[in-house]
């Protein structure tokens, strides 16, 4: 009976569906059906479709099949058939990148985008330039720009879009047409102007002044078309955004009177813009109100659209979210989860303390159906709770708990644990809670990532609490019954206890020493490692290779050893020199926010070593210690502009100067920059730039040695932009004929100090026992009086001057900066300010201890 | 340049707001799909990986929209298909909404209202055509059905009986009662 049931419904499924089952090589051999004259336009079509459905469906073509039948499909020109012919195009569009010589139609493709027939025309220049390159370009120019300008509506978009596609690889051939497209944006269809002010808007995305004609001619007498509407909207509050003076003020006018369109879309778009402008609008409650209503509307998108925008809004202003209340209330039953979810976050981010148990009740009635980045947007709900009312800690810490032990993905889960995390170390009362719920979480945690980064804070955490043994049980669990990685990260986890609790270490010898008779390499090493030098009794040894590892930024590690070995093999590598990884920071606001997926973070040096990598040596410099964030050289609106990155190395100092030619009319050549040092600097290489194109970046690199002396390598640098200027014509950017002269340009001077050299970090909480551990290092001291009358102030200032965050600054009356840092070359540095304010200014007394005398003296300099 | 920085909170003035459309079926199979961003969901693996969750998702609940792995989705359903169109989770969604709109009305008249599995690939050749003129690489083209249909349906007779195999008629014959029966 269930066999008869099964067939039954195999036949069901297979029956409907023609394409079902479809063998490649079978329809491939079809294809040569496409040879025979006539064509059977019906027949042909219902092959290529399959061949469509099948590239649909994932199928991979070896280039040598696709260009088969791509040959293949270039013999159906020679029907008439209008569907087949439409069929022909998606065909070539979709096999143009698998197939070889695709070139070959493109004669075919311009007769029909110059032709009669109307529904060839649009379809075929899309085709076309979907297959031509920029040099092929140049052959159908003219076509194009008649094709702007036509008068059928799909010709003239195509035309419009196709532009707007090409010009990321050919955006001066497209500039020439912006002409046509300017004509465009008036035509009376709407989506011909909405993809002319693409292309047009496009072409000056970096021409801020005719960005800011366009937008001013066009809100004065905006189109039709909603998404243009709506596209114009970002523009002018993109210009809004960067405009801090009254200037920006007609835009937002513009956008506010948006809010009034007929059309929802663009509602919405302006309600949108108005709410996260960074300038405050006049007055939020008209777009606010508009956002009311969403709330309350049929359609699930515009609920979602209404509650997500206020959501945003309550880091900004609580207020204006908190009179949406009654809105949102209502929300919290609806049966888009999505929109339920937001609701309940947003009400709990702006509700007071006496709402939370209910909503809490409501969010756990639906959180098993909601999907994981809803339920990431509730965990950061809570975590922020966590913050806003302390007191509530152990009901959030419960139903984080709860929330942890259901079914998720690993990012879900290692949301919960960020939030059990910053609930352990905020909140001293919720620690041990916190702690013991981790504990639990990790006996049954699938995502091995996730558990080794709770051991890991179960080793930081564990050893400071009451009482640090019941943790050990559980941290040597997971010795016994997980993978390799788990188990090395207990290991380290169960050191931790070792150093930091004496009365442990007995137990710990013996765990450490089961260890290391384990089967994985990595376990049996750290069990070694770590007994090895917990027997030594050391407390120095014992601190910095268990309790305050450095951890170097690992991609940089990497390169920095691959050039060690590449250079000097045989020296000794310090891994003193290799930046550390930044902790990282994340912002307070309390955003309800779905997340966007973020771009990975990079550190800067990070971002810059590709760059670095042109200069040649550059390797023998060694690895990068520390690359300083950019300082203009140059006004913001100028002709050329010049900002400077300084790239710290042990001996060495990388000037890279990033140069923008912001005139379209001209070309720079052997653009260089002629430096004055301070003496005792040396210019070593210089890499110009060839030719500087208008609005295409390009970097000048100097490599400066540094002087012998680390006392003498404070000073100030002058530096002059030397060129030659070719004048070119705008538009196509072709230089004009003859020699072109010779100019100079100068640029703001700058510092080489002591923040550009040092890598520093703020005191911890042992600093006290570091800072006397160094008490027979060199010290210098002095005693400064400051010129600034305000204690903060003069406190924010020597913070620069050395570098340091103002992390570093504690105390009220008398200030006191504690810090560190390692200066290039890898000598380790602490510092230590005292500032009072007396009646005439702030006294500091200053003073510093290095292993290396000058570089203790060189931060009293620095300051001095 | 490098942006190291998430730029503000506006949306970004760009006119390449669609990242993907897709017909599944009752199934959660895909019967057509398109991305078009080559940063999201690059290959066939993941995009199928992909709409299997969103299917999963969706199928049971008809709430309009969702939010799913970065990405905004709105959705609408009639018998065996469901149609999706995706943007960034950053976009308006109003804006998806009137491709999802565009995309299932056009279909719909191309089908003459049954929109259903069947039909659908029946007609697989007009749909492609369809979704090909709606949105391409990613910048709508058109959103206004009656305007995408007339540039997509352009078969005009249908084909006589004489025509048909006996194999073809008698399939269509045996499907028609299979559905009646079910029914």
């Amino acid at each position: 009976m269930s066999s008869f049931k099964r067939d039954k419904k195999e036949e069901e499924d297979s029956g409907g569906n023609p394409y079902e089952n479809l063998d490649k090589t079978i329809v491939l051999q079809e294809a040569r059906y496409f040879n025979q004259s006539p064509v059977n336009p019906r027949k042909c079509s219902l092959i290529l479709t399959k061949i469509l459905y099948l590239l649909n469906q994932g199928e991979k073509l070896t280039t040598q099949e696709a260009t088969d039948a791509f040959f293949a499909t270039t013999k159906l020109f020679q029907s008439k058939d209008v569907m087949l012919r439409r069929m022909v195009y998606l065909c070539i569009k979709e096999l143009s990148n698998l197939a070889q010589d695709v070139i070959i139609v493109t004669s075919s493709l311009t007769k029909d985008m110059t032709g009669k027939e109307d529904l060839y025309r649009a379809a075929a220049i899309r085709a076309l330039c979907s297959i031509t390159d920029s040099t092929m370009l140049q052959a159908i120019e003219r076509y194009m720009k008649q094709a702007i300008v036509d008068k059928n509506p799909a010709v003239s978009s195509a035309a419009l879009v196709s532009a707007l596609h090409l010009s990321s690889t050919a955006p001066d051939l497209v500039r020439r047409w912006a002409n046509e497209a300017q004509e465009a944006i008036s035509s009376d269809n709407a989506m011909v102007s909405y993809h002319a002010l693409g292309v047009v808007a496009g072409s000056r995305r970096n021409d801020k002044l005719s960005t800011v004609k366009l937008v001013t001619r066009l809100t004065s007498s905006p189109t039709k078309s909603p998404y243009a509407l709506c596209f114009l909207i970002r523009l002018a509050a993109q210009l809004v955004e960067d405009d801090d003076s009254d200037a920006s003020a007609p835009y937002i006018e513009f956008i506010e009177c948006c809010l009034r369109h007929k059309s929802e879309m663009v509602i919405y778009e302006a309600a949108h813009a108005i709410v996260n402008l960074r300038k405050t609008a006049r007055d939020l409650s008209p777009a606010v109100s508009v956002l009311q209503l969403f709330c309350g509307s049929s359609k699930a998108s515009l609920r979602l659209a209404g509650a997500r925008t206020l959501a945003r809004l309550t880091a900004k202003h609580p207020t204006s979210v908190a009179a949406c209340a009654v809105d949102l209330e209502n929300l919290i039953s609806d049966p888009n989860r999505s929109v339920a979810t937001l609701a309940v976050t947003t009400l709990l981010a702006t509700g007071a303390e006496s709402s939370v148990d209910r909503l809490m009740k409501q969010i756990s009635s639906f959180v098993s159906e909601i999907s994981d980045e809803f339920k990431i947007v509730v965990v950061r709900a809570i975590r922020r709770l966590c913050t806003k009312f302390p007191r509530k800690h152990q009901s959030l810490a419960a139903f984080l708990a709860g929330m942890l032990r259901d079914e998720g993905g690993l990012e879900y889960k290692a949301a919960i644990a960020d939030a059990i995390i910053a609930l352990v170390e905020e909140n001293p009362d919720a620690k041990e809670t916190g702690l013991a719920h981790l504990c639990e979480f990790i006996e049954d945690c699938e995502h091995t990532a996730l558990a080794v980064r709770i051991l890991h804070l179960l080793g930081r955490e564990g050893p400071k609490s009451r009482q640090p043994s019941r943790y050990i049980r559980f941290i040597y669990n997971r010795v016994i019954l997980e993978s390799g990685p788990v188990r090395a990260a207990a290991v380290s986890a169960v050191a931790q206890f070792g150093a930091q609790r004496p009365e442990l270490l007995p137990n710990i010898r013996v765990l450490l020493a089961r260890c290391q008779l384990d089967e994985e390499d990595e376990v049996r090493d750290r069990a070694i490692y770590y007994s090895a030098i917990l027997d030594t009794g050391d407390e120095q040894l014992i601190n910095d290779y268990i309790v305050n590892v450095p951890k170097p930024n690992p991609i940089l590690l990497e390169r920095a050893l691959r050039d060690h070995l590449n250079t000097h093999p045989d020296e000794a590598f310090n891994i003193m020199t290799v930046p550390a990884e930044e902790e990282q920071k994340e912002s307070k606001e309390a955003i309800v926010e779905i997340e966007v997926k973020k771009p990975v973070q990079m550190s800067i040096e990070e971002i810059y070593s590709e760059q670095l990598a042109v200069i040649p040596g550059i390797d023998r410099l060694g690895p990068v210690f520390k690359t300083n964030p950019p300082i203009d050289l140059t006004e913001a609106e100028t002709e050329y502009r010049v900002r400077l990155l300084k790239h710290v190395y042990a001996r060495h100092v990388v000037l890279q100067f990033e140069c923008t030619n912001t005139l379209s009319d001209q070309i720079l050549e052997q653009v260089h920059v002629k430096l004055e040092c301070p003496v005792e600097y040396e210019i070593k290489t210089e890499l110009p730039i060839q030719k500087l194109f208008y609005d295409k970046p390009g970097s000048v690199f100097v490599v400066v040695e540094y002087p012998c002396s680390f006392l003498e390598s404070l000073g100030t640098f002058g530096a002059t932009l030397e060129f030659i200027v070719r004048d070119c014509d705008p538009t196509t950017g072709v230089p004009d004929p003859g020699e072109g002269y010779a100019d100079s340009y100068p640029l703001e001077e700058f510092e080489m100090g002591c923040s550009d050299q040092i890598r520093a970090r703020p005191g911890t909480d042992d600093w006290e026992q570091t800072w006397e551990r160094a008490a027979n290092a060199p010290e210098a001291s002095d005693t400064f009086v400051l010129s600034q009358n305000d204690i903060n102030e003069a406190a924010k200032a020597v913070c620069e001057h050395l570098g340091l965050p103002k992390a570093a600054i504690t105390g009220e009356a008398v200030k006191e900066i504690r810090g560190g840092g390692i200066f290039r070359g890898g000598a380790p540095v602490l510092v230590r300010a005292r500032l009072a304010a007396t009646p005439g200014g702030v006294t500091m007394q200053l003073a510093s201890r290095s292993p290396r005398e000058d570089v203790a003296q060189l931060l009293l300099a620095a300051v001095g | 340049m490098v942006h190291t920085s998430m730029e503000g909170a506006l949306f970004e003035p760009t006119l390449y707001i669609v990242k993907g459309m897709c017909i599944l079926d009752i199934h959660g199979n895909r019967i057509l799909a398109k991305y078009y961003d080559k940063d999201v969901l690059p290959t066939v693996k993941e995009q199928k990986a992909f709409e299997k969750n969103l299917f999963n998702k969706t199928y049971k609940a008809d709430a309009e929209i969702i939010m799913l792995e970065g990405l905004t989705c709105v959705y609408k359903s009639n018998v065996d298909l469901f149609f999706y169109v995706m943007g960034s989770s950053h976009e308006n969604e109003l804006i998806l909404q009137s491709v999802l709109n565009a995309l299932y009305e056009s279909v719909s008249i191309l089908l003459r209202r049954n929109v259903e599995k069947r039909v659908l690939l029946d007609n697989l050749d007009a749909v492609m055509l369809a979704m090909d003129e709606i949105c391409d690489a990613g910048v709508i083209l058109d959103a206004d059905p009656t305007s995408i249909v007339g540039r997509a349906a352009l078969r005009t007779e249908d084909v006589p009986l004489g025509e048909q195999t006996v194999a073809q008629v008698l399939q269509s014959a045996k499907e028609q009662l299979k559905w009646s029966l079910l029914k």
